[in-house]
């Protein structure tokens, strides 16, 4: 880390500042004594003290966990079977076609999905609500999902597969015992992933959702449309909290247990 | 002409028509799409023999492996063990066990649970897979790694691991892909050693897949030699070498120079070649070509003798050259001489004293000759 020359420090300043500016002057002023928003006057938690007595937030908040949570574990379980399906299946015809589907709503304008989704719970007859909602968020977390795992698969040694078949264990205790343990790591990421995506969309589930059914974001956007309150700036706060936090917590362990087993491997070859 | 049987070991059940093969492959063909990895291949392997299948990569070896492992089906033909057919069972019911090229250990188990999973899988009782594992960890040295995961070991404890998990089940046939591939040479004469002495002491039958001949001569009772998807030649280590069928194993087995020529005469077992570099060669050979055939002879370099002076029986079997390239290899010293017509034969002598008075040197006039039994001659 020698070249601290001016170009470096301006570019980090620069690209740091771009990213970060907004966040940091949203976490500021949740902590803002006065009710205007563009205007210090102090410190002070009282913004978040009253986010318990707004029981509309609160429900939004709830509604939004519980979606998240289920089309999460469902998505996982679509994604990880289908990741498996197009690594481990080479050789059926229609490949091609068949993973490209299963990408295609990586690039899909959300706009599209909600609509398309939306159409067809009409068509169905569907009550929309929490469910739809919840099967939309399936729906369109499931590719990432795919996508993480297949990344996964791609390095995987498929001998340790055929060692446990060789050693008497049937195709499903494979994969119970071999298989699953070993992806966990990647599965859990996808998990993750499926889990914020769902908990901060807002397109499709305004498009999916009923009456009763409204989550965070939603009910942020149509407070804010009202005006932004210092209110609005502490449930964000919360949710940048609890984010940044998975995601140090997840960079910490992962970071630890490659630094452990590096330092196993390298005693074992030492011997 | 002496006969090779006397340098095979006692244990040939091959040689044997009383004897049942333990498996037996017949007629197998496995397709890939328009490629045929194995060709209409029939092989025979006996109760407790350690049998090598040895070829290049690409040769069909190991789909002939996975064939036997269950993980892959014969596009026709059949594979019977032990008087069963495997036609249609999965490898999780066949009785064989297979130790993979990669090892395959279960990285998120430990050793002792590596070496377990199988006779779990069987449903044996706690106590008895306890004892078990313990003696497979006995046998592989490492009773103080059990607590250990793969990745907490070196390669050679890994490679221990693997044979102990697959030895576990105590299977009646254990498949090696290529085990001692990933070791370092020192380490890899050593294992090829130990194999040798598990086998016996264990009595299995082994079927190992390999591309290193050395290997293979040093482990194998019999060495199965392929080539395209087929079996060129099937016998003792010391057969392949010294009687290869055909220019392919001759070449692909050591070293070798071949002479080839046209018969000129064929009486009581000897056969008199005229071969292409301006010498006549007799050869002891069962076969009795008719005169004017195309035949070649192989040589290998240890066989053939350098000397000053030419021998009694020059000009046949002995021809003069130049002395090209002189390799010392500590063991043994290994000449390149040229003959008159461009052409560089091999020829390779012991160092068995530690200084040889008035050694050859290079661009040395020499002759080289070879005795009448010291050569196979081929027909293709």
């Amino acid at each position: 880390m020698g070249n601290w020359s001016r170009f470096n420090i301006a570019s980090i300043v620069l690209g740091f500042g771009f990213l970060y500016l907004p966040i940091v002057l949203l976490v500021i002023f949740s902590f803002n004594e006065s009710k205007l928003v563009t205007v210090w006057a102090g410190f002070s938690t009282k913004w978040y003290a009253q986010l318990w007595h707004n029981q509309a937030l609160l429900d939004a908040a709830w509604v939004t966990i519980r979606v998240a949570l289920i089309s999460a574990t469902c998505a996982t379980v679509l994604g990880t079977l289908a990741a498996l399906a197009l690594v481990r299946y080479t050789r059926f015809r229609g490949r091609m076609l068949f993973s490209g589907m299963v990408y295609a709503p990586l690039v899909m304008p959300e706009v599209i999905t909600g609509l398309s989704l939306l159409l067809l719970f009409v068509a169905i007859g569907l009550d929309r609500g929490f469910w739809t909602i919840t099967l939309a968020h399936i729906t369109f977390t499931m590719c990432f999902v795919a996508v993480v795992v297949q990344s996964r698969l791609l390095s995987f040694d498929q001998s340790i597969e055929e060692a446990a078949l060789d050693l008497g264990a049937t195709p499903v205790r494979t994969f119970f015992a071999i298989t699953l343990p070993v992806i966990a790591p990647a599965v859990f990421s996808g998990w993750v992933l499926a889990f914020t995506l769902s908990l901060d969309d807002l397109v499709i589930s305004s498009f999916t959702t009923g009456p009763g059914a409204t989550t965070l974001p939603m009910k942020i956007y149509s407070q804010v449309r009202l005006g932004v309150t210092p209110e609005i700036n502490a449930i964000c706060t919360i949710l940048i909290g609890i984010v940044a936090i998975g995601v140090i917590v997840a960079s910490v362990v992962t970071k630890q247990r490659e630094a452990q087993r590096e330092r196993d491997e390298r005693a074992a070859f030492a011997q | 002409m002496k006969s090779l049987g006397s340098i095979r070991r006692s244990f040939a059940p091959w040689a044997d028509p009383a004897s049942k093969p333990f498996i037996s492959v017949k007629n197998v063909t496995k397709k890939f799409g328009d490629f045929t990895a194995v060709d209409d291949l029939s092989l025979n392997i006996y109760t407790r023999e350690f049998f090598a299948l040895l070829g290049a990569s690409g040769c069909g070896k190991s789909t002939l492996l996975r064939m036997l492992a269950g993980f892959e089906q014969p596009t026709s033909g059949e594979i019977i063990l032990d008087g069963q057919s495997l036609a249609g069972i999965p490898p999780y019911r066949r009785p064989v066990n297979m130790m993979f090229q990669s090892y395959a250990l279960f990285p998120h188990m430990t050793v002792e649970t590596n070496i377990a999973f199988g006779l779990k899988q069987d449903g044996m009782p706690k106590a008895d897979i306890a004892e078990r594992v313990g003696q497979m960890l006995k046998l592989v040295k490492l009773e103080k790694f059990a607590k250990r995961k793969p990745h907490q070991l070196s390669g050679g404890q890994r490679q221990r691991v693997a044979l102990a998990r697959s030895l576990a089940k105590r299977p009646k046939v254990l498949l090696l892909d290529e085990p001692l591939g990933a070791l370092d040479k020192k380490l890899r004469e050593e294992t090829q050693f130990e194999l040798m002495d598990l086998q016996q002491e264990l009595g299995l039958t082994f079927v190992v897949v390999t591309h290193d001949q050395e290997e293979a001569m040093t482990m194998a009772d019999r060495i199965a030699v392929m080539s395209h998807g087929k079996v060129v030649q099937v016998a003792t280590p010391a057969e392949i070498y010294e009687a290869p069928n055909s220019r392919f194993v001759a070449d692909f087995i050591g070293d070798v120079n071949i002479f080839d020529g046209a018969v000129s005469a064929a009486e009581n077992g000897y056969l008199r070649i005229e071969t292409g570099d301006g010498f006549p060669i007799r050869m002891a050979s069962p076969e009795k070509p008719a005169v004017g055939a195309k035949a070649a002879v192989a040589i290998r370099p240890e066989k053939i003798r350098v000397t000053r002076q030419p021998p009694a029986h020059a000009p046949v079997n002995a021809v003069e050259g130049e002395i090209w390239d002189i390799g010392y290899l500590g063991d043994m010293t290994v000449f390149h001489i040229r003959l008159k017509d461009g052409r560089v034969v091999k020829a390779s002598s012991l160092n068995a004293v530690r200084a040889v008075e008035d050694p050859f040197g290079y661009d040395q006039q020499v002759w080289i000759s070879f005795g009448e039994d010291a050569g196979v001659v081929l027909k293709d």
